[in-house]
């Protein structure tokens, strides 16, 4: 139901000289700075925006690599000790039959990384880029980092609860390694990164294409 | 631009602005239980529902309640060779507690427990007196504010998944045992993804921006 869409062709606020609030959408003079509904600052697209998703992408990078080097979890049984990383230990799930959980454990901690880290460098580019993509294309993707990039931190919190149940004296105990602190570093800033991308620049691209051909 | 003169016509007030796409539009308000989606990018902008405040209060209030107990009480218990523990979502979200890791611990904790506590603390705040018909509260525009920035980091179903995820690992090692507050946990998911189906954000600021008199 669209009740809102009744605008034959789309009038962004800019063309209308309006800037918007992305807090609360309320519409304001171009050159008013914070919303009076909410506080919030208003910008009419926001310029240092791929500074700061480039900055905060490489420090999640530059955590996510230490974290598939150093042990996510260290276990001690009765007469063995063992480490095990990211990788290790879903592949030592699959290896006791739990396809499952461990399809879940590298989809979550390896699948989802990489493919944000790539999507939102991929936004970033192509904001900049004329033509390629349709702007609907890139709309999904940027909806589809924004959601699920949270659930990556599912493997720092089954780290925390291994780590605190499995605590029987002499006979088993489980503690995280350092890994669990690195992969946590790095879907926070990889959540920043994301948050830090303006959508409306999806748009914009376009709209500068359709713009020179009904100009000419 | 003749277009742009067509949409922008009469008040500021009259125009909602998709936050996602800058598509501009007439305010039209949709009926209870209709939607206000954007032509272009189909992003919700107005989505009004009949009572919603109230709900969304006894939501929060069982949330609150929720939480606070799913926090102390045993939430998991394992045993093996006549040895037992019994853990509390607390215990399992301050786990990490040497150096580096006690930050770990923190934001662990403020994921699971302490974020989605805070928002629905503050989403009281700001319905109440408005569900009432009463004039906002003080600092109200603030404290949504602070809850709406929240709510990419309240992660209970994420911690619930792992729930899941951990039991399977520790299976072949102990056998597990479910306390009073794994149940609780999740209703809570339940209620908190509930609550998160309600709001409707325009309604809130439009409420705190013109607050009935009575
Ligand atoms: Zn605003
Ligand atoms: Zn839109």
């Amino acid at each position: 139901m669209e009740l809102v869409g009744t605008s034959q062709k789309t009038v962004t606020a800019r063309e209308a000289g309006l800037v918007s609030c992305t807090r609360c959408t309320r519409a304001w003079p171009i050159e008013t700075e914070i919303c009076g509904r909410c506080g919030a600052k208003l910008v009419s697209r926001d310029q240092t925006s791929l500074q700061r998703v480039w900055a905060l992408w490489l420090v999640g990078i530059m955590c996510y690599v230490p974290s598939n080097i150093y042990p996510m979890l260290r276990t001690e049984q009765l007469f063995s000790v063992s480490e095990s990383t990211i990788v290790g230990g879903a592949v030592e799930l699959a290896q006791y039959g739990s396809y499952g959980v461990a399809g879940i454990i590298l989809f979550a901690s390896v699948a989802i990384p990489l493919g944000k880290f790539w999507a939102i460098a991929f936004l970033a580019v192509s904001v900049k880029q004329k033509g390629g993509f349709a702007s609907q294309h890139r709309l999904l993707m940027y909806e589809v980092v924004e959601y699920i990039g949270r659930w990556s931190m599912i493997d720092i919190f089954v780290v925390a609860i291994l780590s605190a149940l499995v605590q029987l004296q002499g006979l088993a105990s489980i503690t995280p390694g350092p890994a669990a602190f690195f992969f946590a570093l790095s879907v926070i800033f990889t959540m920043l990164s994301a948050q830090a991308f303006d959508p409306r620049m999806i748009w914009d691209v376009q709209a500068d294409d359709d713009g020179a051909v009904v100009n000419d | 631009m003749p277009d742009a003169a067509h949409v922008t016509r009469g008040p500021l007030e009259g125009l909602i602005i998709c936050p996602v796409c800058d598509a501009t539009y007439q305010l039209q308000r949709p009926k209870n239980g209709e939607r206000a989606v954007c032509g272009r990018c189909h992003h919700v902008l107005i989505a009004p529902r009949a009572k919603a405040g109230m709900q969304m209060i006894a939501v929060a209030i069982a949330v609150v309640v929720l939480t606070i107990a799913a926090s102390v009480f045993p939430f998991l218990e394992i045993s093996a060779g006549g040895r037992s523990n019994a853990v509390s979502i607390l215990d399992a979200a301050l786990t990490f507690t040497e150096g580096p890791m006690l930050v770990l611990a923190l934001t662990t904790a403020a994921f699971i427990i302490f974020v989605p506590l805070l928002r629905m603390l503050l989403t009281l705040y700001v319905l109440v007196p408005v569900v009432l018909d009463r004039p906002p509260a003080r600092h109200a525009i603030r404290a949504f504010r602070v809850s709406e920035a929240m709510r990419p980091w309240s992660m209970a179903e994420i911690f619930a998944l792992g729930c899941a995820v951990a039991l399977v690992k520790v299976a072949d090692l102990a056998s597990v045992g479910f306390g009073p507050a794994f149940w609780m946990f999740g209703v809570l998911v339940v209620l908190v993804l509930v609550q998160d189906g309600f709001l409707c954000k325009w309604s809130v600021w439009n409420s705190l921006e013109h607050p009935k008199r009575r």
